[in-house]
């Protein structure tokens, strides 16, 4: 796979932007999901969601409904499943991620994931965060960048006295934003976050929010929350998913996506209506 | 406590016969507790009550002496305790590499992974029955490995003299002529050894190094090896640096209590290891073990030989001790790090 990062390519989008004065609308990933399979079960349908630039796009939806599975669909992690099938494609700066030549392990490079259980491995602070430094043979000064990476994960702070101690003897809000550290300290493309505060007290969620707001000056984010307020403070795009079981399938697919605000203040749908209707009655 | 009730009230204190039930409970678990470890302490005492003579005849230089001689009453074990100590020492390193490769094999589900697909390729793989064998068959294999732990030693010994020593003797011995500078192999392989002895027990012991490190590595959380792969590692990548890292405490405990085994493997052995009183780093040289010293010697043992092969019995029940004590420490130490995981 051949992809550039906008930060080194001689014309960029924003450049030719900035010339003509007009701030491009750009997406870093466009999915369509046609049709998504686990084994025989069709798990998710007709579901085209873009990932815009340096944005938050927020997945929302009851609980089934297919919001991880679409997000997991956006780096290949869904390829690790025994029985996984997909029709559609995913663009990634215009590429199929999906293109029988591309390697997934290539894509989870480009496209970092953040996950509901913080999870950092069993080694120490430093080595965290450097892990996908090691991974893709970085030669340069590793210190630096995780430092770096610690700095925009909000937690450099915290732990620049104890770099060498465990990941694991870390609090339950500071693991996440480790595991937040990790995953951009090789500036990858997109940053996909399932769930990434469920596990986490009020003031860590806060914390995790506060940093996505920053984190999206560098990175597009795309998020998966039950937590509709969650979703109304951070986003900037939503998508609302649902699983329709009357017909007894379960298979769940996007209802509505646009605006934030106008999703919130002004759904179209009906699904979409009674859902936000009743989390905030 | 006096809780004003009513009629409705459904919470009422733990009557004195669950109390008496909880107390007799928690005793019993104490008292078996405790008789595993008065049974060792036992067991220990009474072989050292009869070897007592033989320690207070012989003293420490039993342990340094190099001869076995009944008619000449001179006793000395250091070759015993050389070949019990090499002997397992080879059978750990063959049988750590390939008990963890196995497990890794087994705990990945490579096997399934592979047939999953082929049936691909035919477009069965959700077939009622075809669709189920990938997993069928992970299970099957590590059914397989397990039974190995099953087959009794003696057969072991019979298969080890039957088929493994023909089988290596030749090549074995044109080792010997093409690199005999080498101190391992120094000596020709005449029929039983060191080598074979040593391959039959890295067999013996490796189905309890791939069943616990398979298990253990099963048990790594699923969310660390998404972590893992979500950082964009491969599978090796993410076996070698976090899978097996993780794991890595329990399998360290397999290989310590394999060690044990190994060391008190006696029948096996016995048949296979030549029975020479020599100390030799050469893998082709006839040595012999603790175990199959004792094993030997009993049936015709009189009563002063009985306390010689005691204070011996003495000796190979301190090194497992005292192995087992370093590993037990080690396995401590490298779980530090997990604390807080589960
Ligand atoms: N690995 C998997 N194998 C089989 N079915 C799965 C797997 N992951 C999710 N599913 C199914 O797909 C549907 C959507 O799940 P998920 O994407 O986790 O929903 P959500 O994140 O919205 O709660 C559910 O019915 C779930 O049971
Ligand atoms: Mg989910």
């Amino acid at each position: 796979m051949n992809v550039h990062h906008s930060t080194n390519s001689l014309e960029t989008p924003e450049s030719r932007g900035a010339q003509s004065g007009v701030k491009p609308v750009e997406n870093v990933i466009d999915c369509d999901i046609q049709e998504l399979y686990y084994g025989t079960f069709k798990a998710v349908r007709d579901t085209r969601i873009p990932i815009e630039k340096n944005a938050i796009t927020a997945f929302i939806g009851p609980s089934g409904c297919g919001k991880s599975t679409v997000l997991r669909c956006l780096n290949r992690m869904n390829d690790l499943v025994r029985g996984f099938r997909f029709q559609g494609h995913v663009l990634f700066l215009g590429q199929d991620i999906y293109a029988p030549a591309v390697d997934p392990v290539e894509v989870r490079r480009h496209i970092g994931m953040v996950f509901q259980q913080p999870n950092p491995f069993a080694m120490s602070i430093y080595k965290n965060v450097a892990y996908g430094l090691k991974l893709n043979g970085y030669k340069g000064n590793r210190d630096e960048l995780v430092e770096q990476a610690l700095r925009r994960a909000a937690l450099w702070d915290e732990v620049k006295d104890k770099l060498h101690k465990s990941g694991l003897s870390l609090s339950g809000g500071q693991q996440q934003r480790l595991c937040i550290a990790r995953a951009i300290a090789t500036e990858p493309a997109v940053l996909l976050m399932d769930e990434p505060c469920s596990a986490l007290d009020p003031i860590a969620t806060r914390k995790i929010e506060e940093l996505m707001l920053q984190l999206k000056e560098r990175y597009s984010i795309a998020i998966v929350t039950h937590n509709l307020q969650q979703a109304g403070r951070v986003a900037d795009k939503t998508g609302f998913l649902y699983v329709d079981t009357s017909q007894g399938g379960r298979t769940g697919y996007l209802v509505e996506f646009g605006e934030t605000e106008r999703i919130f203040k002004d759904p179209q749908e009906a699904h979409t209506k009674e859902y936000i209707r009743g989390e905030f009655s | 406590m006096e809780i004003p009730s009513d009629e409705t009230q459904i919470s009422r204190p733990p009557t004195s016969w669950e109390k008496f039930a909880d107390r007799v409970f928690r005793g019993l678990t104490y008292v078996f507790a405790w008789l595993a470890v008065l049974l060792v302490l036992y067991i220990a005492g009474q072989i050292a009550y009869y070897a007592w003579p033989a320690i207070q005849e012989r003293g420490p230089g039993f342990v340094t002496g190099q001869t076995w001689d009944n008619n000449r009453d001179v006793y000395g074990i250091l070759p015993e305790i050389w070949g019990t100590l090499y002997s397992s020492l080879l059978a750990l390193i063959v049988g750590t590499s390939f008990g963890v490769v196995a497990a890794v094999f087994l705990s990945e589900g490579f096997l399934g992974g592979f047939l999953y697909r082929v049936l691909k390729i035919f477009g069965c793989q959700n077939h009622p029955v075809l669709g189920k064998l990938p997993s069928f068959l992970d299970s099957l294999l590590k059914n397989l490995i397990e039974l190995l732990a099953a087959i009794p030693s003696v057969v072991y010994g019979l298969w080890g003299i039957f088929v493994v020593i023909p089988l290596i003797r030749e090549p074995c011995n044109w080792i010997h002529e093409q690199f005999g500078w080498i101190p391992f192999f120094g000596t020709s392989l005449s029929g039983p050894g060191m080598l074979p002895a040593a391959v039959v027990l890295a067999i013996m012991i490796l189905p309890t190094i791939t069943a616990i490190s398979r298990d253990a590595l099963v048990a790594v959380p699923s969310k660390l090896r998404e972590a893992a792969y979500g950082m964009g590692a491969t599978r090796w990548e993410a076996i070698v640096s976090v899978i097996i890292p993780t794991a890595s405490g329990a399998i360290f405990g397999s290989v310590v209590l394999a060690l044990g085994r190994a060391l008190g493997e006696t029948m096996a052995l016995a048949m296979l290891v030549g029975n020479a009183n020599r100390i030799s780093v050469s893998l082709f040289s006839p040595a012999n073990t603790l175990a199959a010293l004792l094993a030997n010697n009993f049936p015709e043992a009189g009563p002063k030989e009985v306390a010689v092969l005691m204070y011996a019995a003495l000796v190979l029940l301190a090194i497992t001790l005292v192995v087992n004590f370093i590993g037990a420490w080690l396995l401590q130490r490298a779980t530090a790090g997990l604390e807080g995981l589960r």
